[in-house]
């Protein structure tokens, strides 16, 4: 009796790692975005060698429109606004970064072990995330940068106040960005361990963790991309709002969150400065729209059910 | 049973986070009483911090927290003090709860057909334009929206009214303003889990069987497609009930949300503590909810 010869040899053999790249590497549209976002981190790197403007430096020059001068047009102080959305872009995709990581990290290991265990393991887990999730986030983030800022600072050296303040700032937002990540994998992974090929596997001998990696996860990474790329804008929107109250970063720092929010407190019905809300709010808008194709190119490379 | 068990669970989880905040609210720098609060002599400030007992040890300040919680008595405000917690909770949630309600139906209302929408269009143009719009409405904050809509619908066209919550049409506006982050994370959610359902064998099988499209769509693929919707709107529906800082100044609201900030800020401890516990009274219940939902949609869920 002969080998059956299979149909598509080569494509069989890859693995899952190798198909998954080019299945993404076929989808133009999130791979237009990848470049845009590394142009975008270069752009923002190399900036202050490319403008003849200071972040800083105000000028009697207010509330110009955009021009061939000023892209972006300048602000209540006559800075130049274009330089001031790249120069925010840092804290801005640091923030988001640190936010999606920790939510990816703490967030999916967390729900994944829980729901895959569930039974008091779940319960008890669950119940920390709850008793997290309740506590007042304001006064934590104002306890992060007093208390803790002051011991971390004493720790980093002299000088080191803005930079252990910074620093706390984005851990406490990443602290907040995990929880409900966590509860929405452990509620997937409820849904999941019960299913058909998961008692396969583990009739097949596969130990738990294998199939928690190899059978479940695959099929909850979707919903964790989008989930992900909603906590960039959220993280982001957040820091917003702790600066407008003092808790964040503060002026001359610049983040996109609080250019919107400067921007906003200019909107009135009788002289409407349109620029100072549009242009950094479609950067944002653009940043996520653009990782939102490279989440939905990630998603479809790495979907389970997708075709070889 | 389990479910028994979980809500007896309540009352000590509320216990731990009412400690964990007691705790957290005094390692924070400052007091209800500093003297850049409230300019008065030192006798008047000793007199003050007795009568609120934040001379006493920490964990009897504690002790006689609790025996007062027992009695349903939250304390007085530090602040607004001729108003208990009771009073402030009593005349501000129930504005909170209708907007909050309100904003919360709009977002699953818009969201999850929406999302239905972009799942079954996924890659023509229809998920690129309504998908760009549902990022849009991701990225717009509510000092962005708010202050937009006020300025188009109420200034310009006089459709709404500017502020102020009286009659229905007041609540349009801030419902609008508060729901629409919602409902686009919603659409998200449910364009992603929608097209993973609909990958399923036994949707293959319910074609195969001959169903009508929207029946495969409402009755089969919807109950799966909602459970991540389920887990995202349980904490979502708390943080709404409990009111918006952003919304409730905008649009002069006056609901819980702001009283949450300013507490924070002016370290008002009882009003804090109360707010806290209230709010995650109504976590743990919704979390709770949740999972009875999820139960209830996906037969495979299992808690023992």
């Amino acid at each position: 009796m002969s080998e059956p010869t299979l149909a598509v040899p080569v494509m069989l053999s890859l693995t899952p790692r190798a198909r998954a790249w080019r299945r993404f590497r076929r989808n133009t549209p999130a791979v237009v975005s990848l470049g845009f976002l590394c142009a975008l981190v270069l752009l923002v790197l190399v900036w202050p060698l490319l403008t003849p403007y200071g972040v800083n430096a105000i000028t009697d020059a207010q509330f110009l429109p955009p021009s061939g001068q000023h892209w972006f047009g300048t602000d209540v102080h006559g800075r130049d606004l274009l330089t001031r959305v790249v120069y925010g872009a840092r804290v801005s995709l640091l923030v988001g970064a640190v936010g999606a990581g920790v939510a990816f990290v703490i967030g999916v290991t967390w729900g994944a072990v829980s729901g895959y265990l569930g039974g008091r393991v779940d319960a008890a887990m669950m119940r920390i995330v709850d008793v997290l999730y309740s506590l007042p986030s304001i006064i934590f983030v104002i306890v992060l940068l007093t208390t803790v800022a002051k011991v971390l600072a004493a720790a980093m050296g002299p000088n080191a106040g803005p930079l252990a303040q910074l620093l706390l700032l984005f851990g406490g937002l990443g602290a907040i960005s995990w929880l409900t990540m966590a509860r929405i994998v452990r509620g997937q992974v409820l849904s999941l361990r019960h299913r058909a090929f998961v008692d396969a596997s583990r009739v097949l001998g596969a130990h738990e963790a294998r199939i928690l990696w190899r059978h479940i996860l695959p099929n909850v990474w979707g919903i964790v991309i989008v989930y992900l790329t909603l906590t960039v804008p959220s993280v982001i929107l957040y820091e917003s709002f702790l600066s407008y109250l003092g808790l964040g970063i503060q002026q001359p720092l610049a983040s996109w969150g609080s250019l919107v929010a400067d921007g906003a407190a200019q909107i009135n019905p009788i002289q409407i400065y349109w620029w100072l809300v549009v242009f950094p709010a479609t950067t944002l808008v653009v940043t996520l729209l653009a990782l939102n194709f490279v989440g939905d190119g990630l998603r479809d490379a790495l979907d389970p059910r997708g075709e070889k | 049973m389990f479910f028994l068990k979980r809500l007896l669970f309540l009352f000590p989880l509320l216990l731990v986070i009412s400690f964990i905040t007691f705790g957290l609210i005094r390692i924070a720098p400052g007091g209800p009483f500093d003297s850049n609060r409230v300019p008065a002599t030192p006798e008047i400030e000793r007199a003050i911090r007795a009568k609120y007992r934040l001379d006493k040890p920490l964990l009897v300040q504690y002790g006689y927290y609790l025996a007062d919680l027992a009695r349903g008595d939250l304390g007085v405000s530090t602040k607004y003090r001729n108003h208990t917690v009771n009073d402030i909770i009593g005349q501000a949630f129930p504005v909170s709860l209708t907007l909050g309600g309100l904003a919360f139906c709009f977002a699953l209302g818009f969201g999850i057909p929406w999302g239905v929408l972009l799942a079954i269009r996924r890659g023509q143009w229809v998920d690129h334009a309504l998908g760009l719009l549902s990022l849009i409405g991701v990225c717009l904050p509510g000092f962005v929206l708010g202050p937009l809509l006020v300025l188009t619908l109420a200034v310009r066209l006089e459709w709404f009214p500017v502020a102020l919550w009286e009659t229905p049409l007041h609540f349009v506006l801030p419902t609008v303003t508060l729901g629409a982050l919602f409902a686009g994370k919603v659409a998200r959610l449910v364009r992603e889990s929608m097209t993973t359902t609909l990958q399923s064998e036994f949707i293959v099988a319910a074609r195969a069987k001959g169903l009508s499209e929207s029946a495969i769509l409402i009755k089969h693929a919807l109950r799966l497609a909602l459970l991540p919707v389920v887990s995202f709107a349980a904490p979502m529906l708390a943080d709404l009930l409990t009111g918006s800082f952003v919304v409730e100044s905008i649009f002069q609201i006056p609901g819980l949300g702001g009283f949450f900030v300013n507490s924070s800020l002016n370290r008002d401890y009882p009003l804090l503590s109360g707010l806290v516990l209230l709010y995650a009274a109504l976590l743990l219940l919704l979390n709770l909810a949740a999972d009875v939902t999820l139960a209830l949609l996906d037969r495979r869920v299992r808690y023992e």
